[in-house]
């Protein structure tokens, strides 16, 4: 035992010497990850779309074709299912943004200090419900009824359901991921020091003028970053669209299909997709100041 | 700053709206779980345990628990250890590039599941790696690490260096500053980064379907492969109740555990 501890001494010893070698012990073991199993699959993905496609064997050779890409990106039909994907992930991210808004402004500056921290955690719990459990619940929510049954929760109590279906979808997605979208913004208000809204109201201000030329532009970032989150879970999704979208198909969906087919040159193609949607997106966020934010 | 009792009312009516939207839904899973009848209709036709007695007999089910429990529990301990070093390479050391790693840090929960999911698959396919319980293992740690960084490196921020250099005053060596000074102040953020991690991981459905081979099923896979069979379809209530009940109280110590958004540490 003596000389291990021995040993641990001394390369303590030795690395804080060389504080460059603890830094590279600290590092290589996550880099390797991220950088070569993470990063590295994702390049591997990028190149694999411009692969040609063994037609006999359905697996991937390594001759290189222009023809994925031309499918994806002329493909009129593609094309569409590309920009409802965007549509969804739009309208669920701005329900998000326009309940957490008011949501995260009552709890940071008007609900009484005891029932902060509770409403909080309320609010952020049901992210660990489990994903496919909220899918689920909701799909017993929307329940439209049919020959087999007579409906869901909605049906039953107001008499109306929007079905299986875009209305649906959206819905379950803001669902589920509102809570990405009101941390960031509660903590952003939980920044804004008191004193510039007392000083924006002491200069004349209403509560509505203070909002939109004090609040809202400090928020910005904070807006952006939860915005990613809901954007970025919603465009990629294919299983909520099982669940609850009856016949609507998203861009998850084709790559799926396109994956099972097996065509994996024509499923990374299809990647590319959300990907550049994201590359775009996250960089217009970044500019907005979203990473000071995450 | 003036707010009218209207505009208060209206706000705190939306805040309790909202949370009685997002916790309807959670309920009705629980009380369909002990309804008599195999649909999702409302009203629930009468009141029986038959589900709940009988779920263990569901041997698909009792096996997708138990893996995904085990899957969930390894992919937190090296995403504990991986994220860890990586939170503290990143607070304590300046060096060139740490700003994209910082960056990278987070692509894996940023970008769609998706596209994690189709890249690692395409890894392991290319280079001969048989998709299995490993290949799963690490596609959910790869987001697992983030969950710890961004946990362990929050509360690593607010511990000032100073502490640090006190102690290395008073003749501690590197490790002893770790042990008795760094490690009590760091100890629940890793916590609450591990136990967000399984609760991540064992939630997580989209890397483990393009990751996982023929043989594993988790618990989100059964839910999927089963909601739309009528005769398992109550199980799915139950699977889904039985999920909430472990991750929901799990989830909760875990805010206790980690950092209030603004609270000044030491």
């Amino acid at each position: 035992m003596s000389s291990v501890a021995n040993t641990l001494r001394r390369s303590t010893r030795f690395a804080s010497k060389h504080p460059r070698v603890g830094l590279g012990i600290l590092l290589s073991g996550p880099l390797l990850w991220l950088l070569v199993v993470y990063v590295g699959s994702l390049a591997l993905l990028i190149i694999s779309a411009f692969f040609k496609l063994q037609e006999f064997t359905g697996k991937a050779t390594t001759e290189l074709t222009l023809s994925n890409l031309d499918e994806v990106a002329t493909e009129s039909a593609y094309l569409m299912m590309v920009l409802r994907s965007i549509g969804i992930a739009t309208a669920a991210t701005a329900i998000c943004f326009a309940l957490a808004l008011p949501v995260g402004f009552y709890i940071s500056k008007l609900a009484k200090s005891w029932a902060k921290r509770g409403l909080v955690v309320a609010m952020l719990l049901p992210l660990w419900a489990g994903y496919l459990v909220k899918a689920f619940a909701l799909r017993a929510v929307f329940e439209p009824g049919s020959e087999f049954g007579n409906g869901g929760f909605l049906k039953n109590t107001i008499g109306w359901s929007p079905g299986f279906g875009y209305l649906a979808v959206i819905i379950t997605l803001a669902y589920m991921w509102f809570p990405y979208m009101f941390l960031p913004i509660y903590t952003g208000f939980e920044r804004l020091p008191e004193s510039l809204l007392d000083a924006s109201s002491d200069l004349g201000a209403g509560s509505i003028r203070t909002f939109f030329s004090v609040m809202m532009p400090m928020l910005v970032p904070s807006i952006a970053a939860g915005s990613i989150f809901t954007f970025s879970l919603s465009l990629g999704d294919y299983i909520t669209v099982k669940i609850v979208g009856g016949t609507v198909q998203m861009v998850g969906n084709i790559i799926e299909r396109a994956l099972l087919a097996p065509n994996q040159p024509l499923a990374a193609a299809f990647t590319l997709w959300p990907i550049g949607i994201m590359v775009v997106y996250l960089g217009v966020m970044a500019r907005l100041g979203a990473f000071k934010n995450l | 700053m003036q707010i009218s009792n209207r505009s208060q009312f209206s706000l705190r009516a939306t805040t309790y709206g909202v949370l009685v939207i997002l916790y309807t839904p959670l309920l009705l899973v629980l009380i369909l779980s002990f309804n008599t009848a195999n649909s999702l209709t409302w009203p629930p036709r009468g009141f029986s345990t038959h589900w709940w007695s009988t779920f263990l007999d569901v041997q698909s089910a009792r096996e997708a628990l138990f893996s995904s429990t085990r899957l969930a529990f390894i992919a937190m301990v090296i995403a504990v250890v991986l994220g860890s070093m990586l939170s503290f390479a990143l607070q304590r050391f300046e060096f060139y590039g740490k700003n994209s790693l910082s960056f990278l840090a987070v692509l894996p929960i940023a970008l769609p599941g998706i596209v994690t999911g189709v890249a690692l698959r395409n890894t392991f396919v290319r280079f001969g790696f048989d998709l299995g319980f490993i290949s799963v293992v690490a596609g959910h740690t790869t987001f697992c690490i983030v969950v710890v960084h961004n946990n362990v490196v929050a509360r690593l921020r607010r511990i000032s260096p100073n502490l640090r250099e006190a102690s290395a005053d008073l003749g501690a060596n590197s490790l002893q500053t770790f042990r008795f000074v760094t490690w009590p102040l760091v100890r629940s953020s890793v916590f609450a980064g591990a136990i967000l991690a399984f609760a991540l991981s064992f939630d997580e459905v989209v890397v483990t379907t393009f990751t996982a081979g023929a043989g594993i099923q988790t618990l989100p896979q059964w839910i999927l492969n089963n909601f739309s069979r009528p005769n398992v379809l109550p199980y799915v209530t139950v699977v889904a109740t039985i999920v909430m009940v472990i991750s929901l109280p799990i989830a909760w110590l875990a805010q206790r555990l980690a950092d209030p958004p603004n609270d000044k540490l030491v």
